[in-house]
């Protein structure tokens, strides 16, 4: 019989995996993975801000990417500098003073590799009300503006001239994103988001000839190292976390297998 | 007759500039109902920017732009579809408007390229992938056309035939065209209307008078001129039944 803890980490694993699959799509579409990466780095601080000013973690998290998301906007305008480096250097400082503030606060004991890699197996009945809720929440306005959301997507001029106003779906884009991270912090842990938002839409994209086929093996391939990794962290007593994120990789490696053939059938 | 057709676009003093660098200024003119306005030019003359002002892609811009329809159809210039994308021709189609299988297959038909629906974007031809990016355009039925170079790529023989189905969707659909072309012979037989750009509007007008400007000369050498006479020969005189000449 499974225990509960463990019951409580599938249903967390599976909300994950059922937002970070078409979401994820959408981040390498449009090549947003440095840029959620770098979210997902700022989350660290936005979870000694909760600390500090006793706020709700997913809360906190969520302005924080917010406030980052303005602030490489802003970057932007002011400067010539290439995105990846100015994301790299939002990423890395953010990260750097989360780290500084979690070093003045003594009297709180911090446990910063449960951030970074998340304690599925810890996960509350509340956490899984914040990401079922928040998750289904989010794929309701994926699913609404998801053909103009695609449309800007695919070119930003196309879009804009024939009525779709990108510039406002890419922003509820962003904030969606941000909403994953908020959401999901707690349990796969900043690391491991970023690699459930690409690998299982990598492998996906390796075996799929449309958008949408897309979308749904990508769920599914987040599904799958969902339940590899848990179980497989039961059986191997491994690191959850990690342990789906490897799994992720196995099933991306087979889909590369798949490809070639393919592409050897092609020729 | 002038009155009849709906003005579908109007560009007023319009204008746009990136670092205090002048792109283009100081254009206007009007698209009707049913009419096609060319724009010609060098390379580098704003063309593809004055599009993009009167598309309203441009945040800020200089002058008025105001369009009387929502009903719009697009081709850019150019368009890059990455591989990470997978969408096939017929996803493409309905990108931005809700389409059924039929409308898809009649407007892919139209610019011959039906066999092409289920085939990924990716693996079309510079040529294959204009001919989709002009059925998608006019599969909305759209009031306005804007199309910018739309048949770069496309073989000599199928040039003619894309225009020739241009003009006919601008007689037949009775939208309004405002076109970008390289093709001064096309731009000179076919269109109502004729702006030639240069950073700014050097001279405009219907294509027989612009090809007697002299500024027009200047732009584009004097064999360019001639390029109206081989087409004028059919208006500067008539032939009677008997096939001499009736002089005008």
């Amino acid at each position: 019989m499974l225990d509960d803890f463990f019951i409580r980490a599938l249903l967390a694993g599976i909300g994950i995996a059922l937002i970070t699959g078409p979401i994820g799509c959408f981040v390498i579409w449009r090549r947003l993975s440095f840029f959620a990466g770098t979210l997902a780095h700022s989350a660290l601080l936005g979870v000694t801000m909760a600390l500090v000013f006793e706020l709700n973690i997913a809360l906190s998290v969520f302005l924080i990417s917010a406030v980052i998301s303005i602030f490489l906007l802003q970057l932007q305008t002011k400067t010539n500098l290439p995105n990846d480096a100015l994301l790299g250097l939002l990423a890395h400082s953010s990260l750097a003073i989360g780290l500084v503030i979690i070093g003045f606060l003594t009297t709180i004991r911090f446990d910063v590799m449960g951030l970074l890699f998340g304690d599925i197996l810890a996960v509350s009945q509340s956490d899984l009300l914040v990401i079922w809720g928040g998750g289904v929440f989010i794929l309701i306005i994926l699913k609404i503006i998801w053909k103009p959301l695609f449309a800007s997507t695919i070119n930003y001029d196309l879009a804009k001239a024939e009525g779709m106003n990108p510039d406002r779906y890419n922003a509820i884009f962003t904030i969606l994103m941000a909403a994953i991270i908020a959401i999901s912090i707690k349990i796969v842990g900043l690391l491991l988001i970023t690699g459930m938002l690409i690998i299982p839409a990598a492998l996906a994209r390796n075996i799929s000839s449309n958008p949408i086929q897309m979308a749904l093996l990508s769920t599914i391939g987040g599904l799958l190292s969902i339940l590899i990794g848990l179980f497989s962290s039961l059986e191997f007593n491994t690191a959850s976390g990690p342990s789906i994120i490897t799994a992720a990789l196995l099933l991306f490696l087979i889909s590369l297998i798949k490809t070639k053939k393919f592409s050897e059938l092609k020729k | 007759m002038e009155n009849k057709n709906k003005v579908l676009l109007k560009v007023e003093n319009a204008g746009i500039s990136l670092n205090d660098k002048s792109l283009v200024k100081g254009v206007s003119f009007e698209v009707k109902q049913g009419e096609i306005v060319t724009l010609i030019g060098p390379n580098g003359s704003g063309k593809s920017t004055t599009a993009k002002i009167a598309l309203g892609i441009y945040k800020k811009i200089d002058g008025k732009v105001k369009t009387y329809t929502n009903k719009i159809g697009y081709v850019p210039q150019k368009i890059s579809i990455d591989w990470t994308l997978p969408i096939r021709v017929s996803d493409f189609m309905t990108l931005t408007e809700e389409l059924n299988q039929d409308q898809i297959n009649i407007a892919l038909n139209l610019t011959g390229v039906e066999h092409l629906k289920n085939k990924s974007l990716s693996n079309l031809s510079g040529g294959e992938f204009q001919r989709v990016l002009i059925a998608r355009a006019i599969s909305k039925q759209p009031e306005l056309l804007v199309l910018d170079e739309p048949v770069q790529g496309v073989d000599f023989k199928g040039e003619i035939a894309l225009y020739e189905l241009i003009k006919k969707i601008s007689d037949k659909m009775k939208c309004g065209i405002l076109l970008i072309s390289h093709d001064l012979h096309v731009v000179m037989s076919a269109t109502d209307y004729v702006l030639c750009l240069n950073g700014h509007v050097c001279c405009s007008g219907t294509p027989h008078n612009v090809v007697k400007d002299s500024k027009y000369r200047e732009l584009f050498g004097d064999r360019a001129s001639n390029i109206l006479s081989f087409y004028e020969h059919k208006h500067d005189h008539t032939h009677s039944q008997d096939g001499t000449i009736d002089q005008k």
